[in-house]
């Protein structure tokens, strides 16, 4: 299982959880089933997010790997100038 | 991306030859957006709305399309809602095409409400005088803490995403919370807390060159376009889903580029230019004026900001919090999220909170420049360590480094930090020479951390090698900042031939696969990347091809200072083959030989830099004077160091006019007083200082060579440092930018 750290602002979407577990092995696995777990979570995902793994941050890719054991965050998508 | 072949030794990366672009842009020969003709072009000119908020009740053009002169009128009715080819356009595509062209509304003074095509650029502009506009005035709010009140006008009721709590205006549309810890346990623990509220006007990216483009499109679908922009691919596919047409049937070249920071990261006169050529059946140019520039491209957010923090007499930060609200124009899109994210970005805290609001108010669409949110945010954090250090007696870097974000360190966003160069640029302050030299009576100095996330994006990279040797490079960034100089430097390191001899082109869409924009401070990381990897594919290739020249297995060569050698003793004893030695007979050995790489790099590294001012202010006039600029970023590793410095130098630059001069002024009426380059001050060379730079190099592990993006840190530090700065000379915390005369004076006044 891989331990999802939201930011706070997702709480009102997973029932007051700012940790979820999903069982994923890569970064679109994990997107797919935090919204099997909390369907709410499609808006943010559809908005735009990021995943940091081991903090490195990933910024749209789906096929990057979780290692098990990782530290995963997902973040809102970030943009540049 | 796995990175298995980290390089540390270079023969040509940190050189500094010459800039590629040198001779053509001082001899004018380099072609800028406004610097393309075509056979019958015709030229365009925009209507824009005189009024912060009105519905548009009616457009009366028949006088304009009439005139003898005028070939085609156009109105949001010519652009595509729902294209042919593609889903409809929603999100942030719908609000770019409700901001290229108004649909039932104006929603800022310069909003584009119609265009006309005529015979001549005089004859486009008269024309616009022929259509008539009836709108309907409707109340407006520029202020961001005027457009949260709960009597504000609303702006786009249903406008705001699932975020933003329950009960608030409907003009804020966003919200971001985020953090860890308990933040008012942290202020219990504290022996001083201070709580102090911050205001930044918008400011513009001040680009010195206009928008500008030259656009071609026939009935049937295909069409053409130059333009001056940072991301070309995002241009074609933006213009292709507003005008109904298939992506691939409009080819987009980019122009050289007069600067854009984040500006051009987007389209404002593009798609109207097309719309009016295809109506007109005629190429089309269309040229921004100054004001045009100002008054309906994008600015910065301007943004109000609380901030609380905690420390203990030692100087540890015990609890943080900061509310950011920042005003985005008439669209969501404001980066209230990023400000709150990189504000404490630069410190390990156990405690510490961010909100981040976007808010909408009747002014032209925010767009990026340089980081996106993080100046004000650091302005603001970065005041209130400061006001600390100083009631508490402390040095303000040493603080800094107790509180610095390192390695393993729980970032403020979240994530534990991977290797990061933080500590290096403060201890690199505290040696310089700078911050050790006495300031006189009347002056006072600032220091400021700030951070950026950097970013990756799509990329594609093709290395073409020519028959004599040398290498054409075709990468698909728009150079905003020197990367044809560090991508030539990057392939020469990887083929072994000199920097000379390689021709770097931005290609156009139709000639590379699709590229992110310039954005990001992407271009060195991940362009730079992409280059690396194709210049390895065409390395790979001439191993092949020394291989058959010399009768070998291919896996028995190996490529050394740009030549092809045996792997050792077994593989046969050949004299080293240098590669124009396998591109001579390129044909006869296999066929052309090129590299590619397209991917999407994942591992851009996030960057940090410290900066060092000394500012005097003269008590009479309120004028400050910024005597000395000390700039120190680290880069990972510099490609070409003299961009770097340059990035360094007009980070701190654009910084000095944001926090002394630079305002959007809005009159009571809602519309911009200060739209030319006489009203709005941006620094000139007798304003500024030689500004000092120093290269910090903690290699990026996501990076072949250890690149970390160097284009919008740049640009973090300068207004919390400078407000430091003056606020220490002044004798008075300055708690609002710009820092203009009239504010300070008026500080001073206040504080008798």
């Amino acid at each position: 299982m891989v331990e999802v750290h939201l930011w706070s602002g997702l709480r009102s979407l997973t029932g007051g959880q700012q940790v979820v577990e999903v069982q994923a092995a890569t970064t679109g696995a994990l997107l797919r089933e935090l919204v099997r777990a909390h369907p709410q979570l499609q808006g943010p995902i559809d908005a735009g997010v990021s995943i940091a793994i081991n903090g490195r941050i990933i910024a749209s890719g789906l096929a990057e790997p979780i290692p098990e054991g990782s530290e995963v965050y997902l973040m809102q998508r970030l943009r540049g100038g | 991306m796995a990175l298995d072949d980290r390089k540390s030794e270079f023969n040509f990366v940190g050189t500094r030859p010459d800039r590629p672009d040198g001779l053509d842009k001082v001899t004018g020969r380099a072609k800028f957006g406004a610097d393309a003709y075509a056979p019958g072009m015709l030229h365009g000119a925009i209507l824009r709305s005189p009024h912060a908020h009105a519905r548009i009740i009616k457009i009366d053009a028949s006088k304009a399309e009439a005139h003898k002169d005028v070939k085609a009128v156009v109105t949001r009715a010519d652009f595509s809602d729902k294209p042919e080819f593609k889903p409809g356009l929603e999100g942030e595509f719908w609000n770019v095409l409700e901001n290229v062209m108004a649909g039932e509304k104006a929603l800022y003074d310069g909003h584009a409400i119609a265009a006309v095509a005529a015979t001549s650029a005089l004859a486009a502009r008269d024309a616009l005088k022929l259509i008539e506009v009836e709108y309907e005035v409707l109340p407006h709010v520029t202020d961001v803490d005027k457009a949260m009140a709960p009597d504000a006008p609303v702006i786009r009721e249903g406008a705001a995403d699932y975020s933003v709590p329950a009960g608030m205006h409907p003009n804020v549309v966003r919200y971001h919370e985020s953090g860890h810890g308990e933040v008012e346990a942290g202020f219990a623990e504290a022996d001083l807390v201070i709580e102090d509220s911050f205001a930044t006007e918008a400011t513009h990216q001040g680009y010195i060159e206009p928008h500008a483009c030259l656009a071609m499109l026939g009935n049937d679908g295909k069409g053409e376009l130059w333009c001056t922009t940072q991301g070309h691919w995002y241009a074609q596919k933006y213009c292709a889903a507003a005008l109904g047409i298939e992506t691939a049937q409009l080819r987009v070249t980019a122009s050289e580029i007069g600067g854009g920071f984040g500006g051009k990261t987007t389209v404002f006169i593009e798609p109207v230019a097309l719309a009016l050529s295809r109506k007109a059946n005629r190429p089309v140019k269309l040229v921004m004026s100054r004001s045009e520039v100002f008054r309906a491209t994008g600015p910065t957010s301007s943004a109000s900001m609380d901030i609380k923090i905690g420390m203990k007499k030692d100087g540890t930060i015990t609890g943080a919090q900061g509310i950011f609200r920042l005003q985005g124009g008439a669209f969501p899109g404001a980066p209230g999220d990023m400000t709150a994210m990189c504000g404490f970005a630069p410190y390990n805290l156990t405690n510490v909170r961010q909100v981040g609001y976007d808010v909408m108010a009747n002014r032209p669409k925010q767009a990026a420049y340089r980081a996106p949110g993080a100046p004000m945010g650091a302005f603001a954090v970065e005041s209130v360590i400061d006001e600390l250090c100083k009631k508490l007696g402390l040095d303000p870097i040493d603080v800094r480094l107790k509180n610095a974000a390192h390695e393993g360190t729980k970032a403020n966003y979240g994530p534990t930090y991977e290797r990061i160069g933080l500590v290096e640029t403060l201890e690199a302050a505290k040696a310089h020479p700078h911050y050790a030299a006495p300031l006189k009576p009347g002056q006072g100095r600032g220091i400021s951390c700030g951070f950026w996330f950097n970013h990756g994006g799509e990329t594609s990279v093709s290395l073409a090698l020519s028959e004599d040797g040398s290498a054409q490079l075709m990468v698909g960034t728009p150079d905003i900042g020197g990367s044809r100089a560090s991508m030539a430097l990057m392939a020469a390191e990887v083929l072994g031939i000199p920097y000379e001899n390689i021709r770097v082109t931005i290609a156009d869409t139709a000639t590379l696969g699709y590229n992110d924009v310039s954005h990001g401070s992407r271009v060195t990381y991940a362009s730079g990347l992409a280059t690396i990897k194709a210049a390895k594919h065409a390395v790979e290739k001439l191993c092949e091809r020394a291989a058959v020249k010399w009768g070998i297995p291919g896996d028995a060569v190996k490529w050394e200072d740009g030549c092809a050698v045996p792997s050792g003793p077994n593989a046969g004893d050949f004299d080293p083959m240098p590669l124009a030695d396998i591109t001579a007979d390129m044909g006869a050995t296999g066929g052309p030989i090129s590299g590619h790489f397209e991917a999407t790099p994942e591992g851009a590294g996030v960057s940090f830099g410290t900066h060092i001012v000394d500012a005097e202010v003269d008590p009479e006039t309120g004028k400050t004077s910024v005597i000395r600029y000390t700039v120190i970023q680290d880069a990972g590793k510099a490609i070409h160091p003299d961009y770097v410095e340059g990035q360094f130098q007009g980070g701190a630059a654009q910084g000095i006019g944001w926090a002394l001069n630079e305002e959007y002024v809005y009159g009571e009426d809602g519309r911009l007083q200060n739209s030319i380059f006489l009203d709005y001050r941006i620094p000139v060379a007798s304003d500024l200082p030689m500004i000092d730079t120093v290269i910090v190099e903690v290699p990026n592990p996501g990076h072949p060579f250890g690149v970390r993006g160097v284009g919008e840190t740049g640009i973090v530090p300068p207004l919390a440092a400078i407000a430091n700065a003056v606020s220490n000379a002044a004798g008075v915390r300055m708690r609002q930018l710009p820092m203009s005369p009239p504010r300070i004076l008026a500080a001073l006044k206040e504080n008798g």
